[in-house]
């Protein structure tokens, strides 16, 4: 079983909700990155999202862009973002992480070379944003030949018959876009999102996570209620953005913040 | 450098049938969009489908493109340039006499009348150097749209007078100050606004790239100025030209006028802004200088960094001012129909003067790309030889650009 595979079950079993915090790889400065990892796992993530800094990436609001110019404003490179995955596995073999980029850097690093440095850096699945699935061959299959989860994404606008052909191809988790809008937006509409779940449970047995738009413990309790993975990734990011002086505190801010999520969402479930 | 002796390659299939059905020109082109915006493109597919075969709306857009564009443009012969030059007859597709001055309007006015039939109500666009902000604009209060434009700010200061021309109309104009503040940049945030607010929302992309259908459907909206040339210089001349050159940035005005010529004996010539020379690295040709990759929606060749970042761009025409192209351009390159090549800020600058002294006509810096590369093909043809360029736009709105450069102070 994949650790993805791995960590949804035993939460199920629990009948608790996946925690998906996501920060950009190399915000604000590449040695940042892993210990934001772990500062993330021990405020209760069960699934690490790891943004590929991308010049151009139109799915993402402001906050996540601002957060790729600071990256690469240093030269943050695929092969960088790989390295620190490497890196957060020597001290925890157990959480997953998923990547989350955009298709031209992956493809000027090569998509096999990828997928095999992928694999051996211990990354557990890739995102790639503007990829739907009738463009992901010959790449998700080399992801699949790794044994690296394809991740999509699917919005209020999809449609029912690309809905069963976007699930066809998902694996590890699909990942529910929870608004018409941009990373970061403000409108979430948590009954809308509840009945949209309940048409994407008809054609797939994956996880189902929400994101984009979830700002706040409220917001993150209230999807908690009904879907498997609520992904957070603006409201975590922008606290990133504040960073000034010592490492130490801006990881302290965001330990506060994604603990008080995992408590609001476990308050909610009647759990731990 | 320019390149005559090219081996004549013959084509046995039409090359006008692509894209495919899922948007391909050979391995370029396609749908390289989110989730999120997969819904408003199949939607917009499936309506440019049935309008582009329905009666009514071609009937509304040719009478639109006369009527209100002043189509046909007139195809005229540069005499005192041609004979300047001691070659080729060079012939100028008057694009410039078009209402507001560009090819561009073409493309806002048909799309303008899809987003009508759609039930939109709010229009937006990205543009680089004005012109097709101010063409949308134009389109927007012809049919009583709300309009936004998204404009980085690098390209509101050079083009000052656009940034009104489009309030005037009744545009609101978004200052964009992400990435490199310039034409991709103003895509870049276009699209954000479209995935939000695509409900009432129509998004008009300003050249032939961006996710299926927009690459088929611009161009086809621009079809009309390579199918009138056909006919005019037949009737001017009884013969097909020797050669076509249009200047390239996304690729419109030049698939445009190449599109009805692909399957004749013809020379087509695309124009890359060379800005300051392309061993510099300071310049916008991405066929010319750049690789196979993913922007905007579409595979095409593109300029960027060996960790596949989008690289800033330079020319001194705005219009030009921009890391990918269409990936038509992009399949006729590799296939060898089209002869890609540039011209640097300085060649262009020197054409721009030499048409408006020896013509009356000032064409814009991004015509003069175009121009400039005539002016050096046309000496190494023969007399009887007959160049067409397509002068895509007027120079009005450089003439500050131009003072600048040669410091002036207006």
């Amino acid at each position: 079983m994949s650790r993805l595979a791995g960590v949804f079950a035993a939460l199920k079993s629990n009948r608790r909700t996946a925690l998906v915090p996501y920060i950009t790889a190399g915000d604000p400065y590449n040695e940042a990155t892993v210990p934001f990892m772990h500062a993330l796992v021990e405020a209760g993530a069960d699934v690490l999202e790891l943004g590929v800094p991308f010049s151009d990436p139109i799915a993402d609001g402001p906050v996540i862009q601002q957060a790729c110019e600071r990256a690469l404003k240093h030269g943050t490179t695929l092969g960088d973002v790989l390295g620190m995955v490497k890196e957060f596995r020597s001290r925890d073999a157990r959480t997953p992480v998923v990547l989350m980029g955009y298709l031209n850097p992956l493809e000027i690093f090569g998509t096999g070379k990828f997928a095999g440095a992928a694999a051996v850096a211990g990354v557990d699945g890739m995102l790639t944003v503007d990829m739907p699935p009738e463009e992901a061959e010959p790449f998700a299959g080399l992801l699949r030949a790794k044994d690296l989860d394809c991740i999509f994404l699917l919005a209020p606008t999809t449609t029912a018959a690309r809905l069963k052909r976007i699930c066809e191809a998902a694996s590890g988790f699909v990942y529910y876009v929870s608004l018409k809008g941009v990373t970061g937006a403000v409108s979430l509409d948590v009954q809308a999102v509840r009945g949209r779940l309940t048409a994407i449970r008809r054609e797939t047995r994956l996880p189902v996570g929400v994101g984009f738009g979830v700002r706040d413990a409220g917001s993150a309790a209230q999807l908690a209620g009904f879907s498997d993975a609520v992904i957070v990734g603006s409201a975590i990011v922008s606290r990133i953005a504040e960073h000034r002086g010592e490492l130490a505190d801006t990881l302290a801010t965001v330990r506060e913040f994604v603990h008080g999520l995992r408590l609001a969402m476990d308050v909610v479930q009647g759990g731990a | 450098m320019l390149r005559l002796n090219e081996k004549n390659q013959s084509f046995k299939e039409s090359l006008r049938h692509l894209p495919d059905r899922d948007g391909h020109f050979g391995p370029y082109g396609g749908r390289f969009v989110a989730e999120t915006l997969m819904g408003p493109v199949e939607e917009l597919r499936a309506a440019y489908e049935r309008y582009r075969r329905d009666a009514d709306f071609q009937a509304e857009l040719k009478r639109d493109l006369r009527d209100f564009v002043g189509r046909p443009s007139p195809l005229y012969l540069a005499e005192r340039l041609s004979s300047q030059c001691k070659g080729a007859r060079i012939y100028l597709k008057r694009e410039d006499l078009n209402h507001t001055g560009a090819h561009k309007i073409n493309n806002a006015l048909g799309q303008a009348l899809l987003a009508k039939r759609m039930g939109k109500t709010r229009l937006i666009a990205e543009t680089g150097a004005g012109q097709h902000g101010v063409a949308t604009a134009t389109v927007a209060a012809r049919f009583g749209f709300e309009c936004v434009v998204y404009m980085g700010t690098e390209d509101m200061q050079r083009q000052a007078i656009n940034v009104y021309r489009m309030r005037l109309l009744g545009a609101k104009v978004v200052p964009v100050t992400s990435g490199s503040r310039t034409l991709k940049d103003a895509l870049n945030e276009a699209m954000r606004d479209w995935v939000t607010h695509v409900d009432n929302t129509f998004y008009i992309i300003g050249t032939v790239a961006g996710p299926h259908p927009y690459p088929m459907m611009v161009r086809d909206f621009h079809v009309c100025i390579g199918e009138e040339t056909r006919g005019q210089i037949l009737s001017a001349e009884g013969r097909l030209p020797s050669a076509l050159i249009a200047c390239v940035g996304g690729g419109s005005n030049a698939i445009g006028l190449f599109h009805a010529f692909l399957d004749d004996p013809v020379k087509l010539y695309g124009v890359e802004a060379g800005g300051a020379g392309l061993h510099t690295g300071k310049h916008a040709a991405s066929l010319s200088g750049g690789r196979p990759g993913v922007l905007h929606g579409n595979r095409t060749y593109l300029l960027e960094d060996d960790a596949g970042q989008i690289r800033e761009t330079h020319s001194i025409s705005a219009g030009l001012d921009y890391p990918g192209v269409g990936p038509e351009h992009a399949w006729l390159k590799d296939i060898g129909r089209v002869i890609y090549d540039t011209m640097t800020d300085t060649q262009a600058l020197q054409a721009f003067h030499a048409l408006t002294r020896s013509e009356g006509i000032m064409p814009a810096l991004e015509s003069s790309h175009a121009l400039a590369y005539a002016m050096q093909l046309a000496p190494a043809m023969q007399r009887d030889d007959i160049i067409i360029v397509n002068l895509s736009g007027r120079g009005d709105k450089d003439i500050q650009t131009v003072a600048t450069h040669e410091g002036i102070e207006l």
